[in-house]
Order: structure tokens, then sequence, then C-alpha cells
């Protein structure tokens, strides 16, 4: 046994530990006594004993997700404006400008109201690596990152096409502010210098 | 020669340059928004400000002098440059990101660029809705007012489509005349006033080159096709040569992938250096003419080399490489075929008749030299659809050189009246070139010769007087002549005259070649007037038909799918680049089948060509001082001179003339198969021609030559006038671009 030294203030327990064998002899008998101790049972009964109680502290995937963290980057979201229902999206590029793994594409036209409009949108998702990059460029808060975080597909390239992340229309007041990367700080308001109007 | 000092660096520069271009040349920068190349100053944005022996001039029309020292900032200079940046920002959309500019923006550059980080002006801002002009899309609330788009459409275009409009805005507060510096205050007086509309009204009534596009330093003016459809940065450029009339223009294909869902390659737009080359519509909205092939047809193909085999006559246009030429002439050398090339062959033995006289081996002139000179003479070329940018170099000289010049052409063109009250229309009779040409060699030779002959009025003393003024202080001279001569009749002694012209005048003469590569075509094959027995054809009819039209019996890359040369009006050999793949079979896997060769690229033949370089070693675009880094110019060599004497003949007369034109912006094969340029066909006639023929808008008539008849529609063109319809049918026509013709209402 060997002696701790015990420092301060603090109530150290040490722990018992047998000092190593050393001769073969001493290692052979350590193996032996600790084959035959039958110690695997206690374990096994432990398994045993909390499966019959049924009061399991698993998470019973894939019926239960674990919550994540609201920042938490996972499969991206378009979503809507709260008071109208009109699309985030500018169409102005600039996620598929800096993603770095080249996985955003999108296609855009003038629409009737001669605005942009955003035809087609698209996220590689077996390229994406989910850095965050085009959430935090994003000038409208337009594309964020959702919370769902699987990502099964039985092809090597799952395209996710803009209407698997846009925010169906009668889903909108469920619809959540993001408050990860590219979202305003609280003190927003303060930071903007004001430009004189003459009206 | 003057040397100047800008910033300390010692300059070289022409005497009369302006400092913003010398600066440019040696790579100083100096900021300027409105200023274009080789148009005049505008004066609009006012941030050229630099200080020349000490006073403050604007960079872009201050003159260069002797031992000029320039400072291009100083610590006022700087002030105002800042300041203008603010007032261009004061009420500028912040719509950067759906502006089709998409951050390659003057406005955007220069405010950074000068540091602009807070706003000290205000004005009520007025409300602009958008405007389209067909082509061309105007969104008034993002226009700076820097007026290139009328400098351009004015100097360099000659159409005078854009003027400034009153703005409708409030008067500028008064403290800030007080408080602002002085020429950010001044600018922004002129600036609050103005807007960009059109001379006529509510529509653009134009030559639709889109030019103002090209030169728009914001987002305000914007092709209509592209508008929103794809940011600048995601398109990649490819640098190349417009395939469609001989100038061979300096543009780029911006191509990028069609949609999320189809990955082919597409061309969106084409653009161009705007300060150093110019395009017309044709070059700028007729660009997917693309032949779009899915995979080899080997079966197609082993018919197309037994056919090319087997040919006893290659029939073939000038829209070709020459590369292509090349190899055409390597075949017809090896298979004893006949080259048929009607533009190139009569464009061929023009130039050499002409070459024979004039003792030269090409023409003296190219459109730098007629931009630079102060008379111009065009004869025997619709100039505004034939060779628009002959036209553009035309007018230039007219307006920045304070130039002259007589537009010699049996039909009279209001276009070209617009361009200036210095330029004077001629219409001679069809048939009567050779008069026109003895006037010119009358007028302004050194030959003994007699009296000319006109038939009808057209030098009245009215005009003589004119020519007196027109001719005030006019030093250089430039002579463009048309396709109408190379095809005509007595084109042997329109040749002759012409070369007398270049021999005994101060006239630099410009043969304008009739189709894209006749210039370098002519040079490198030996072709043949007429076809018989077997034919191949190369985007021609004929038994076995190779198209790039996408009608052929095989398909042809398009001139967008090729890599080659072409020899230009300017007579530099100019590379054509690949913007967009092909997968089908050119006519070199055609030929390494007939010739029993093994060349792997079309291009492996350019360095066969003229100056022998490697199709690789060609440059692209411009330098800063705009010297054109593409290929490089072919020399005139000295030729044995014949000599020759003026004949007096007496031309014969055509009744009730046609005449065989393309619809403007409409070229050759391709211009009718982009998705832009669908043009209608028909007969075009002038309204008060076609008020005297009864007909009106819309109406068939019968057009019936000796070449052949045809029923059409009547198209009224106000942009013609006088009474010779021109009509795209070439069946209507022999090798003279005028034939008698009856028109009957049907």
């Amino acid at each position: 046994m060997k002696e701790l030294e015990i420092r301060g203030s603090q109530n150290y327990v040490p722990v018992e530990i047998e000092d190593y064998p050393t001769s073969g002899w001493d290692k052979f008998t350590q193996v032996v006594k600790r084959t035959l101790k039958g110690e695997l049972f206690v374990g096994l009964w432990v398994v045993f004993r909390e499966m019959v109680k049924f009061d399991i502290h698993t998470l019973q995937y894939p019926e239960e997700v674990l919550p994540v963290s609201p920042r938490y980057r996972a499969v991206h979201k378009l979503l809507l404006l709260l008071e109208s229902g009109s699309e985030r999206c500018i169409g102005c590029g600039l996620c598929e400008k800096i993603c770095i793994a080249d996985c955003i594409r999108m296609d855009t036209k003038v629409d009737e109201n001669s605005r942009k409009e955003v035809t087609e949108y698209s996220i590689n998702l077996g390229r994406c690596i989910f850095c965050g990059y085009c959430a935090e460029v994003c000038p409208e808060l337009a594309i964020v990152h959702g919370p769902r975080y699987e990502n099964v597909s039985e092809q090597r390239a799952h395209f996710a096409l803009k209407d698997d992340m846009l925010t169906p229309i009668d889903m909108l007041k469920a619809q959540k502010e993001y408050p990860g990367f590219g979202a305003l700080s609280p003190n927003a308001d303060e930071l903007v210098k004001k430009t004189p109007l003459a009206y | 020669m003057v040397k100047v000092t800008i910033d300390g660096k010692e300059c070289l520069a022409e005497e009369g340059e302006f400092v913003l271009n010398v600066a440019r040349a040696n790579d100083i920068f100096i900021p300027a928004i409105c200023y274009l190349n080789r148009c005049s100053p505008t004066l609009a944005c006012r941030i050229c400000l630099v200080e020349a022996n000490g006073k403050q001039v604007y960079a872009c029309n201050a003159k260069v002098k002797d031992g000029m020292e320039i400072i291009t900032s100083t610590e006022n200079i700087e002030k105002e440059r800042t300041a203008i940046m603010e007032v261009y920002d004061v009420n500028h959309p912040l719509e950067c990101g759906v502006c089709d500019q998409s951050g390659e923006c003057e406005l955007q550059n220069y405010t950074l660029h000068m540091g602009v980080n807070e706003q000290n002006y205000a004005i009520k801002d007025t409300h602009k809705p958008v405007k389209d002009w067909g082509h061309i899309q105007y969104d008034p609330a993002l226009c700076i007012v820097c007026e290139k788009c009328v400098t351009v459409c004015k100097d360099m275009v000659g159409d005078n489509a854009l003027k400034t409009v009153p703005r409708g805005s409030d008067k500028l507060d008064a403290s800030y005349k007080e408080e602002m510096p002085k020429d950010a205050y001044a600018m922004w007086n002129k600036l609050n006033k103005s807007l960009i509309g059109t001379t006529t009204g509510e529509t653009l009534d134009c030559s639709s080159c889109g030019e103002c596009t090209a030169v728009c330093p914001v987002g305000a003016l914007v092709g209509t096709d592209f508008k929103y459809t794809s940011n600048a940065w995601e398109l990649q450029k490819i640098p190349s040569t417009c395939a469609h009339c001989s100038v061979g223009c300096s543009l780029d294909y911006e191509v990028k992938h069609t949609s999320v869902h189809d990955d082919t390659q597409k061309i969106y737009r084409v653009t161009n250096e705007s300060h150093f080359s110019t395009l017309c519509g044709a070059g700028r909205y007729g660009y997917d003419f693309e032949n779009r092939v899915s995979e080899r047809d080997e079966s197609k193909f082993s018919e197309a080399v037994e056919s090319l085999k087997n040919a006893e006559t290659i029939l073939f246009n000038s829209q070709i490489t020459n590369e292509e030429a090349k190899i055409l002439q390597d075949v017809a050398t090896k298979t004893g075929a006949k080259l048929v090339n009607r533009d190139a062959f009569e464009f061929g033995r023009f130039s050499e008749v002409y070459s024979e006289v004039s003792g030269k081996s090409l023409y003296s002139g190219d459109l730098d030299t007629v931009r630079n000179s102060n008379f111009v003479i065009s004869v025997g070329s619709a100039l505004k659809t034939d060779s628009p940018n002959s036209r553009y170099a035309f007018n230039n000289s007219l307006k920045v050189n304070k130039g002259a010049g007589i537009y010699f052409h049996p039909i009279s063109d209001p276009v070209v009246g617009s361009m200036g009250k210095t330029v004077v229309q001629v219409n001679y009779k069809p048939l009567e070139e050779a008069t026109v040409l003895k006037w010119i060699l009358k007028q302004f030779g050194n030959l003994e010769m007699g009296e000319v002959q006109f038939s009808e009025l057209y030098f009245g003393e009215d005009f003589k007087a004119d020519l007196e003024k027109l001719l005030k202080k006019k030093d250089k001279f430039s002579l463009l002549i048309g396709e109408d001569f190379y095809g005509a009749e007595n084109w042997k002694e329109l040749a002759e005259l012409v070369g007398l012209i270049e021999n005994h005048t101060d006239f630099s003469v410009v043969l304008i070649p009739t189709n894209t590569n006749s210039l370098g075509v002519s040079q490198i094959c030996t072709l043949s007037e007429t076809s018989s027995g077997r034919s191949f054809g190369y985007n021609e009819k004929a038994d076995f038909c190779f198209s790039a039209l996408g009608d052929g019996d095989l398909d042809a890359p398009a001139l967008n799918q090729q890599e080659g040369t072409f020899v230009n009006i300017d007579k530099r050999v100019v590379n054509l680049n690949v913007a967009l793949p092909y997968n089908g079979y050119t006519l070199n896997d055609i030929a390494n089948e007939v010739l029993g060769r093994d060349v792997e690229n079309t291009v492996s033949y350019t360095k066969e060509l003229f100056a022998k370089v490697e199709f690789d070693s060609f440059g692209n675009g411009f330098t800063n001082s705009g010297e054109d880094l593409r290929g490089y110019k072919l020399e005139a060599d000295e030729v044995e001179k014949r000599e020759v004497k003026v004949e007096e003949t007496t031309p014969k007369t055509l009744s009730n003339p046609i005449y065989l034109a393309n619809p403007v912006l409409q070229f050759g094969l391709f211009t009718s198969k982009t998705h832009e340029l669908q043009e209608e066909e028909g007969l075009f006639i002038s309204p008060e021609y076609a008020e005297k023929l009864g007909i009106s808008d819309g109406d068939e008539v019968a057009v019936a030559t000796k070449f052949g008849n045809l029923n059409t529609k009547a198209i009224l063109d106000n942009k013609i006038s006088g009474e010779i319809p021109y009509i795209a049918n070439s069946s209507l026509f022999g090798s003279y671009r005028f034939a008698e013709a009856k028109i009957s209402k049907v």
C-alpha cells in the first residue's frame, strides 16, 4: 500500500490498490484469483434486476430523440417571414458562395412582381460539413440549422431540396427563431449607425 | 511624345493624351466612374480629380503637357472623393443582395475604397419605377447618373437613343453649399436634377446593341433576359471572339450549369471590355447557337468520310475557322475536289485585283484608323446591318475627332443620318458604284482624269459648298468599302478604282469582309466559282451535309464550341475558345480519316498558318492601354504594281430594285437560331414606299425577280427611306446585291 500525501483541507480517500505482482508465481496466482472470483455474475445480476424492474434510463431511439441545444448545427431549414408567410430567402447567393464544401446550389429568376425569386434550392448533405457558414452569412436569417441530425440515405449523395427545408405554411406559427450562428445579437439595435433621413 | 511625372513616376505619353489614360497605361490608379475610353469625357462623377502642376484638374479631360507634375491624391482631393461617394450613396437602395451587378459594382467598390463609413447628407427620395425597354431594363432607383450610357450611345454607337431627363426631385438643402466640398456639391446638384431616359418618349428606339448595359457601373441597366438568373461570381468567363461578322469583336462568354437539376453548361450572357471593345446586339444577345449533340453517330461518320473522300465539290461558307479552312484545303489538294465558297471567292478576287493595283497585299486601314481619322467615306455597304462596328468606328470619328463623312449607299438610312450633322448621305443608284469611286478619285486624288458624269442630281451646288465645309481642317481620311462591290458585275473595275484611290489619295482603305472569316479563308484556300458533281457541304446544303445548324446529315460543332482562329477586319488573327462542350465529331476527325493523318486537335493546324504561331500562345483581353492581346496582326507585303487607267463607262440602270440585306442584328447562319434574336422574316419596306405601293404592315406580298420568286410578309421599317426595299433571302438574287423586282400585294 502506497502512502498518498494529502494536501490542504481536501478530504481525499485513498483507494486500496494492491501491490503489483513482481514474480511470475505472484502474477499467476492473481490471474487465477480474479478469474474464479465470480464477480461476473454480480454484473449480470445487476442487469437482470434492472431489466425486470422496467425502470430503464436508456433513450428509446428511434422512438425517442435526445433534445439538442438550439445552437446545434444539423440539417438546414429555410424559414418564412413570420408576419406575411413569404419566403425570407432573397436569392442573394451568399450561402452558395461561402459554402466551403461547395454543396449549395440555387436557381433564381424574375417573378411576376419583378422581384428575384428562388425557384429551387438544394444542399447536398452527403457533402455538407455542417460548418454553419451558410447560416452565418445569410443576411435575411433565411437559412438556418435545424435540430434534425439524422442523415440516413440509400444514396451517397443525399439531396435536400427546397421543399424539404422550407417551413410549411401551416406550420408558420410553430416556426422558431434560430439563436445560432448569424442570428442578431441582443444589442444589435445599439450597434446601428443611423443615417439622416430627409422625411 | 512628352514626358510627365505622375506620383513620382516618369511616364511617356502621346501629346494631347488625357492624364487618366496615361496613368492607366502606366499602372497608376486614379479613381474614375464616368470616363469611357475612346469616348469624349462626360465629367459627371468628378472623382478623377488630380493635381497637375499645383492646380486641381479632372484627369479624364486634362491633356498632358511636357514636364507636367501630377499628384493623384491630396488631402483636399480625398475629401472631395469621399464626399462624392457619400452623395452617390444617398438613397441608394440597399438591395445589393439581389442586384444583378452582384459585387462587380463600382459604387460598392469606390464606397469601400474611399472609406465612406457614415452618411451626412440626405434628400427626400422620389418614386422611380423600373422601365422595360425590350432587351434592356432600366431601374432608375439604382442609377447614379454617371451618364456613361448616354456617352456610349452617342459617341460610340451613334444611336443617340438615350439622354438625361429631369428627375423631379426637391432642391438641395441650401446649407449644403456652404458645408460640402465644392466639387461634391456641384456633382450632387447636377445629379439631383437628372435621370436617364430615352430620346423617343417611353420606349427605347435603337439598334439594341446593349452597350449601355455593358458600361453601366451599377445594376441600373441590365439585360432583360439575364436579370436575376445568376450572380456574376458564379459565371465562368471564357474569353473568345464573336462569330457573327468580320469585325471579330473580343467578348467573354459567361458560362454556368443550367439549373439545380441539370448540370450541362449553358451560356448565361455575353460581356465585353467596354473600354476597348464595343459589341453590337448580335454579339451580345446571339450567343446560344450551340449544337448540342448527345453522342457520336458512327455510321453517319463513316458516311461522312466516304462522302468527303469522293466529293467533287466541297461547299462551305466563311463562318469557319482558319484551321478548318486549312483542313478543307488539304483535303481538296489530296482528293482534287473543288472548294466552293461564294463570299470568300468574291472577296478574294476583289482584294487580289486591288492588291495588283495598289501594290499592297492587304488593304491599308483597319477600324482603329477609321476611329482616328476625321473624314470617313463609306461606299457600298449598308453599314447598319452589314457591319455595325464599322458604323460605330465611323460615328466615333465624327464625335470624338470632330470629323465629317459621306455615306454613299442607294438606300438612305436615317440611323446613319442621325449620327451627326457632319455626315452627308448620297444615295447613288444601284450599278453606279464605279461613278462614286471615280468621284472620290477626282475629288481627292492627284490623278489626271476626265470629268465624272453623274446620271442624276446627287451633288447640287449646295453639296459643293457643304463639302468645302465638311473638309475644313481634315487631315486623316478613311474609306470603307462594302460587300455590294465584291459580287457586282463590274467588280474588277471597282477593285481597280479602289486600288487607285489607295495609291493616289490620302485615304486609307478598309475592305469590309463579307462574312466572319472571308479574309482568312480567301488567304488560305484556293477557291472555285461554281460547283459540279457530288458535293460535301460544311454548313451548306449539299449531297452530304455536315452542319452545326442541327439540320445536316452529321452534326458539327458550332463556333462557340470550337477552338480556332479568324482573320478579322483589322487583319488580326484572333482566337476563338471553347465556351460549351461538344460530344460529336469534328471536321478534323473526318479529315484525319480522309488524309490518313492522326492530328489530335483542330488547333494543331494553327502553327501552319500565317505567322506560324502555336494556338496556345495566343493571348486574351486587353492591356491597360487598350492593346488587343488576341493573336497578332497580319502585315501587308509589297507586291508588284500593275498600271491601270480610269475608263469612261456609262452605268446601266435597274428599275424597281430590291436589296439583299439582313434585318438589324441578324448575320449569317447562327443569329436566327438564338433565343433572344428571333426576328421576323419578310420584305422590309420604307413607310413612304409602302404607301406608294399600297402595302401596309403585315400584308402578304409576292416578290419576283429573274432569279426566283417568293411570297412573304411586308414589314414597314422606319429605319430606312427611299424606294428600295430589302429582304434577307438570297434565292431572289444573283451575285449582285440588287435585283430588279416586281412587288405586288397578294
